[in-house]
């Protein structure tokens, strides 16, 4: 039990960090608007909780402009990626466990 | 035991998540009935402006004029049809997308909604060209049959970003429009069948199990 525990990453404790990397796994690239409307959150908490992600290497971030409107996009790193998987693995293992 | 339904909770949040991000899933049942009745109305119209009964075949012989050359009312008539029925399709379409859209908490122009025109729309124009092509050719009796089958090419293209019974819809058409390039000249029935009456079938059967 303990074991499986120690695999759950606590990156992904946070229900809005989990969501970013579930929208980033099946999606090449995100602007931060679709994934502020996709969660449903404020500017500043997406903000926070993106910032937490890129010092982890989980997502990088590409700035660029549309004429003069700047778009920043979002993508997954293959570190962010396999983490999420082994998180989800975690998951996974821990509810079979309990049944 | 608490902690599991969290978990569980969590693995469903994640499927969600990763459902909304890329499929555009507020096309609404309702704006499908609706473009197949202003469909079929479209194809009640062809018939009466032609004054044929609904089995007639050779509906494009009327397409030339006796000397042969081509007969303009003819074309126009189609053309106007063809073009009122795809507006207002479209506009009842957007109206119960928007509609539903709203109560899903989803905008309607966003990136999954242009993912899906764009999947959308790439063989259908693609089949637009060809119709225009096999008219050059004069072959005007196929044009119905390849409207048909691109239309069902461009369904299955699109099922991949909206709900995926769409794939059912675009592979009848399909097989509606291989038939009716077999039985050509019955083209305006084929026309009826695919574009009004699947589109009310199917657009009621998605109402009741997705709206209801």
């Amino acid at each position: 039990m303990k074991n499986y525990i120690e695999n759950l990453n606590k990156a992904f404790e946070s229900r809005i960090r989990l969501g970013i990397m579930s929208i980033l796994m099946v999606n090449e690239t995100v602007n931060f608007a679709s994934l502020k409307e996709m969660l449903e959150i404020t500017d500043g908490n997406l903000a926070s909780h993106i910032s937490a992600l890129e010092k982890l290497e989980f997502v990088k971030v590409n700035k660029q402009f549309i004429g003069k409107k700047p778009n920043t996009t979002y993508a997954s790193t293959d570190l962010g990626r396999s983490a999420f998987m082994e998180h989800l693995n975690a998951l996974e293992s821990l509810i079979k466990k309990t049944n | 035991m608490e902690e599991n339904k969290q978990h569980l909770e969590t693995l469903t949040e994640i499927r969600s998540l990763m459902e909304k991000s890329t499929k555009f899933i507020s096309l609404s049942g309702l704006s499908v009935v609706a473009a197949g009745i202003v469909g079929l109305i479209g194809a009640i119209a062809a018939y009466v402006y032609l004054e044929i009964d609904f089995k007639a075949a050779n509906y494009y012989d009327y397409a030339y004029n006796n000397d042969g050359t081509t007969n303009f009312n003819f074309i126009n008539f189609f053309i106007i049809n063809a073009s009122t029925v795809l507006i207002v399709a479209l506009s009842f379409g957007i109206f119960f997308t928007a509609r539903k859209a709203k109560k899903n908490n989803q905008t309607i122009w966003n990136a999954s909604s242009k993912r899906l025109l764009a999947n959308l729309f790439l063989p259908l124009i693609t089949g637009g060209l060809f119709c225009m092509i096999l008219f050059y050719h004069g072959l005007i009796g196929l044009i119905a049959p390849a409207t048909l089958i691109f239309y069902g090419l461009a369904l299955i293209n699109a099922g991949k970003y909206t709900l995926i019974d769409i794939r059912y819809l675009g592979v009848c058409e399909i097989i509606l429009g291989l038939i009716s390039s077999v039985y050509i000249g019955y083209g305006l029935l084929f026309w009826g069948i695919g574009f009004g009456v699947l589109h009310v079938v199917y657009g009621t059967l998605v109402y009741f199990k997705y709206e209801k």
